[in-house]
């Protein structure tokens, strides 16, 4: 099965447990007085996930169009592997990485290591350029959020603001 | 209209905005021209820089201007190194990137930058004249009109998608529109859907959701497959911008044809620039002479001239449905109506009477910003270009980390940069299988107003009664049923007939 089939499978799912939430389980929280309006919360949600399961029924059960070139220039799943995919999902880790010590080691610091890690990881091998590219970078975007755009981010690790 | 037109003429050119128009168009050209990045994941990165401005016009024109940047600066990489950062601007390399090649990179340069400006110029008057008109036919239309209305928008969004592609651009805007019902909506004050996750208890973040749809992806790509990012082979010297008398003559037709099909073209929903430079392309190939039909492909400067002032003409036609109806007809007009629904503002037909300022503000900006293209940045561009030389090792972390940015600053929250990974990674792995990712930013945009105009018109006809007693409301829905169903028929009947198989006529 190819993977825009399973992408539509995966999508009728979602639309069958949102159905099922739509048409069963939230009108029980429904307050008396507005089961007497002709619109509930459930109303419009229950329409979509209808259409929802249509349409991808529809992809799921139509006839194949045969085994379709992918256009030049864009990437085949098929061979992902022909790819970087491990350098795209080290970044990815990276990522998750910046989000989850965002907050405990502080805004410079996550940031510094992002940039020079993943630079890194593309293969930039000149640490003399990239280290001060990376710290300028995240200084000067750290003033113009917290000062400019008056967005609170904690410079420092929590350790050295006292909790903040 | 006339004092319209000054309101607008003062906003825009207050200092702060015309620093705007200008910061927003170089920014646009800079970013633009890096190959893989289009207008959608800049202005997405732009949006909460653009937010946290407060001021309506001068966003929504630092914006705009980041727009026309982006078109500018994709038909540059087009033209330099044959790389379009944008699908609007590959019409452009048929012949652009031929000139280059030839040793005449300046003059295909300023035949492109001059066809944008006309493009671009003659789409603002003809919006100038149009969506005052539109807005007031609009001004009638009930909540149930705008209802059929939307829906039409969308269906017209997915019939545009392109063959064998119309069930799943809908699909893709029916799960735009789940998402956007996702969280405590105005309307009913109880969360929906939330799963018990708090993070979700005030619905998916727009900001992310346009960075997890366009930027992370595009960004993704750009790592998976190195020779996206490719420079090398470019002949970037850049000399003698002039062009000739002759050649200015020869393609002024076409500037002037090409302006107002794309402008049209624009103002349809989901056609967009796209379509409109390879339609004007293959129009100005289709009626020119013989001899010169011959060059097309080759360097010809008429066909470098159609899709650059169709593609600015369209960019502009499609603020009309923006700016009147509040409906966006292409992704970007989408970001641009999240950005203004998040600054307060709501367009429709009601934001020419209620906030004039803002309504022609962004209209006379959209002329001076296209005056900038052509003055400032053309004689800048041997110069700009080098940012074609940014190595990729650079680039990718830095565009990784300005999405994250860019959702941190949207929400203020880092489990928000999760969301976003996990959503990217979703967008990625459909934009693998082909499925449009337009649709489900559109759907997700609208969806609230759908809904709300839905639920308008059910409490007052307590019902589906709206549905009968509006006959304009049923006719707008049987329109959209026959936008989404004719494609899907003639696709049917096309592999009925290849099958052999007789269908009756």
């Amino acid at each position: 099965m190819a993977l825009d089939r399973w992408i539509a499978l995966v999508i009728l799912m979602i639309s069958l447990l949102y159905g099922y939430t739509a048409f069963f389980t939230m009108d029980a929280g429904l307050p008396p007085f507005m089961k007497f309006n002709a619109i509930w919360p459930s109303t419009f949600p229950k329409g979509l996930s209808v259409l929802a399961m249509l349409c991808a029924l529809l992809i799921l059960l139509s006839p194949s169009q045969g085994r379709t070139e992918p256009k030049p220039g864009d990437i085949d799943y098929r061979r992902l592997t022909d790819y970087k995919l491990g350098q795209a999902l080290i970044l990815l880790a990276l990522m998750v990485a910046y989000a989850l010590l965002l907050r405990p080691a502080g805004f410079l610091l996550s940031t510094v290591g992002f940039l020079v890690i993943s630079s890194l990881v593309l293969g930039e091998r000149k640490l003399h350029v990239l280290i001060p590219v990376a710290v300028i970078a995240a200084v000067v975007v750290w003033y113009l959020v917290q000062q400019v755009l008056g967005i609170y981010l904690r410079p420092l690790p929590l350790f050295l603001t006292n909790g903040g | 209209m006339l004092d319209g037109i000054l309101i607008g003429l003062s906003t825009a050119f207050s200092l702060s905005n015309l620093l705007m128009v200008i910061g927003g168009c170089l920014i646009g050209t800079f970013i633009g021209m890096l190959p893989g990045l289009g207008p959608m994941s800049i202005i997405s990165i732009m949006i909460p820089v653009a937010i946290s401005i407060g001021d309506p016009s001068a966003a929504l024109i630092l914006l705009a201007g980041v727009y026309y940047g982006a078109i500018f600066g994709g038909s540059t990489s087009s033209i330099l190194i044959n790389a379009p950062g944008v699908a609007s601007t590959v019409a452009t390399s048929f012949d652009g990137y031929p000139l280059a090649r030839q040793g005449k990179a300046g003059k295909a340069l300023t035949v492109a930058a001059i066809s944008s400006f006309c493009g671009g110029s003659i789409g603002a008057i003809l919006l100038m004249i149009f969506a005052p008109a539109l807005a007031s036919v609009a001004l009638l239309f009930h909540s149930a009109e705008y209802f059929a209305l939307m829906v039409v928008g969308l269906s017209a969004i997915a019939a545009f998608a392109g063959t064998g592609q119309v069930v799943k651009a809908l699909l893709m805007t029916v799960l735009g529109l789940i998402m956007a019902t996702v969280g405590e909506g105005a309307l009913f004050n109880m969360p929906r859907f939330t799963m018990g996750i708090m993070d979700l208890q005030s619905g998916f973040g727009f900001i992310t959701l346009a960075m997890a749809m366009f930027a992370l992806p595009e960004a993704l790509y750009l790592v998976l497959d190195p020779s996206r990012s490719r420079t090398e082979g470019g002949n970037s010297e850049i000399k003698d911008l002039r062009i000739s008398k002759a050649e200015a003559k020869s393609i002024a037709p076409v500037i002037g044809r090409q302006s107002i099909q794309g402008f049209l073209v624009g103002v349809l929903p989901g056609a967009g620039a796209t379509i409109a430079s390879f339609l004007g392309y293959a129009v100005e190939r289709n009626i020119a002479p013989k001899e010169e039909q011959a060059q097309f492909g080759k360097g010809a400067i008429k066909g470098l001239a159609a899709p650059e002032s169709a593609n600015n003409a369209a960019c502009t036609g499609s603020f009309v449905p923006l700016l009147t109806l509040g409906i966006p007809g292409s992704g970007t007009t989408a970001i641009l109506l999240g950005a203004l629904i998040a600054l307060n503002v709501s367009p429709g037909p009601r934001l020419m009477v209620d906030e004039p300022q803002i309504f022609w503000a962004v209209i006379i900006s959209m002329y001076v910003g296209n005056l900038i293209l052509l003055i400032l940045n053309l004689p800048l561009i041997p110069y700009i270009a080098k940012v074609l030389a940014v190595p990729r090792n650079y680039l990718i972390p830095f565009i990784f980390f300005f999405t994250l940015m860019g959702a941190y600053i949207g929400q203020n929250n880092a489990t928000e940069l999760l969301i976003l990974v996990g959503l990217g990674v979703c967008a990625t792995v459909l934009r693998f299988a082909d499925y449009p990712l337009a649709p489900l930013l559109i759907g997700f945009i609208l969806g609230s107003m759908l809904e709300d105009n839905f639920s308008r018109s059910m409490q007052l006809y307590d019902g589906l009664g709206f549905l009968m007693e509006r006959p304009m409301t049923i006719g707008l829905l049987g329109f959209a049923m026959i936008l989404v169903i004719l494609p899907g028929y003639r696709a049917r009947r096309a592999r009925l007939r290849q099958a052999g198989v007789a269908d009756g006529d």
